[in-house]
């Protein structure tokens, strides 16, 4: 099981997968934006996303879980 | 002279802008989102009036609410900065339909340059050498491919009505291609509310190297130099020099020439930057677009002419003569701007935060415009930049050795900002040579930049 945490204070922009999704290493998961810069979360590894923490328009702060990947 | 005027916009560019209103004696007035309340251009103005809620389209975007805050404060005239509402063409023309000075060229010339395929055609029928590229929006990701046959890969990807590097990336095949159009699609829609892509031929080994225009009342448009803005991470300057290292003389003359030219064709009024792409090779130069407004770096034109550029927009503006004989400008030393960002020094990427102390260095030839200090908040709704840390020396040697002992002196804790690889940056073999070009950053990081 992977635990993909935030990486900065940020606010969620978009939710690209859906839980219970398949996922492949490096597979863009969720994209943060913070100061006027997007920033991709990736999938550390191949596995099913048992969990999406966020939604779009969530603020995220540093260490806050993102995604977990079974 | 103008009674007052109002600074529509915030950080240190508001706060550099009040500075010198202030000293001309004019009435400055701020505006502010609920998140930069605490700020120092808020303190520093004469007055100040809340806009809205911290996201830029309910406060610095909300040319209703400006308006606004112009009638309810009186104002003669609006100051744009960068950024923001600086090059929308309905604020200029709402600004001016209200009875009030715009300190900016006229909203047609904003209109002109702001599409970088209309400014790009209309610069090759002024005589300017332009990139080979799409005179027209490319509207898919199959017609970018075909587009990209016809000029050759590489090519650079870019949203015809962006700025700031966003969504512009480049491409070797058409497999990159197809990806980096549709990034730069999406972002050309949500940044700027124009998805119109263009296409251009990548240079390889490049300068970037703009020149800073004035058109006067009289109308007539001298150039003040230029900058090399070649340091860039992700497209976006870090550090800025002039004279540029890279340029032969004849090379600047014609830069600096054709930059005139560039002005006159759109009878530009007030500040503006004509951007060009230099060969480092060839030891030529394409246009690449033209900025109708004040632009983040130009402490380093005022720094080796000493014209204040912010006193002769504003002159300009109420219809006056400027403060120099536009026939003798002198340029005097090398000075070099660096850009504070909050942002880690290893991977660049944003890292807000409350300011805990704020230590900026001194002395002479070392000026610094800081959007905050010690206490304030730095939020994730507006860019990175934190201060520009500029020196000023006699020789570019010189001006180096000060910006390194400068950084060094520069403090900041609570977020993290990047002010050690300013250090390296400046320490880098490379830079301190002055033969580098626009990919410097990304071999100093190589995946980051």
């Amino acid at each position: 099981m992977t635990e993909i945490r935030a990486e900065m204070v940020a606010n969620v922009w978009k939710v690209v997968a859906a839980a219970g999704e398949q996922v492949r290493d490096g597979d863009t998961l969720v994209i943060l934006e913070s100061m006027k810069m997007e920033i991709p979360v990736l999938a550390e590894g191949d596995g099913i996303l048992t969990n999406l923490a966020v939604a779009e328009g969530d603020v995220v702060q540093e260490g806050d879980l993102i995604a977990v990947i079974g | 002279m103008l009674e007052s005027v109002l600074v529509a916009n915030r950080g240190e560019i508001a706060r550099r802008v009040i500075k010198t209103v202030r000293r001309m004696g004019i009435r400055a007035i701020a505006v502010y989102s609920e998140a930069d309340a605490e700020l120092p251009f808020v303190r520093e103005a004469d007055e100040a009036v809340l806009l809205g809620p911290a996201a830029p389209a309910r406060s610095y975007l909300d040319i209703e609410a400006v308006i606004g805050a112009a009638r309810q404060t009186r104002a003669r005239a609006v100051h744009p900065g960068y950024g923001f509402l600086a090059e929308n063409p309905s604020f200029a023309a709402r600004v001016i339909a209200e009875g009030l000075a715009w300190v900016g060229p006229p909203p047609a010339a904003i209109q002109q340059m702001g599409d970088k395929i209309s400014a790009r055609n209309l610069m090759e029928r002024a005589g300017l050498p332009v990139a080979a590229g799409s005179r027209a929006p490319v509207t898919d990701a199959s017609a970018a491919v075909a587009e990209a046959e016809r000029l050759g890969y590489p090519v650079m990807v870019k949203a015809a009505g962006g700025g700031g590097g966003i969504g512009m990336s480049a491409a070797a095949d058409a497999a990159e291609l197809r990806a980096a159009f549709e990034t730069a699609r999406s972002r050309a829609e949500r940044f700027f509310g124009n998805p119109a892509i263009l296409l251009e031929r990548y240079i390889g080994r490049a300068r970037h190297v703009e020149i800073q225009i004035l058109g006067l009342a009289d109308g007539s448009v001298v150039a003040l130099g230029e900058r090399d803005c070649s340091a860039q991470r992700r497209h976006q300057k870090v550090a800025e020099e002039t004279p540029s290292p890279g340029l032969a003389a004849g090379l600047r003359d014609a830069m600096l020439a054709a930059a005139v030219r560039a002005g006159q064709a759109v009878g530009y009024r007030g500040a503006g930057t004509v951007e060009c792409l230099v060969d480092t090779a060839a030891q030529d130069f394409v246009f690449l677009e033209m900025n109708t407004r004040l632009q983040v770096e130009h402490p380093v034109t005022e720094l080796v002419t000493g014209i204040d550029l912010v006193e002769q927009q504003l002159l300009i503006a109420a219809g006056l003569a400027v403060t120099f004989d536009p026939g003798a400008v002198a340029l005097n030393g090398h000075a070099i701007e660096l850009r504070v960002y909050a942002e880690d020094p290893r991977r660049f990427l944003p890292s807000p935060g409350k300011i805990i102390s704020w230590n900026e260095p001194s002395g002479p030839g070392i000026r610094v415009d800081a959007g905050y200090a010690a206490g304030n908040e730095v939020t994730t709704f507006y860019d990175p930049l934190l201060a520009k840390l500029c020196v000023h020396g006699g020789s570019r040697e010189a001006a180096i050795a000060r910006a390194r002992e400068a950084v060094a002196a520069f403090v900041i804790t609570g977020p993290k900002t990047n002010l050690p690889f300013l250090a390296e940056l400046l320490a880098s073999r490379e830079f301190a040579s002055g033969d580098y070009d626009t990919s410097v950053i990304a071999r100093l990081r190589p995946g980051m930049g």
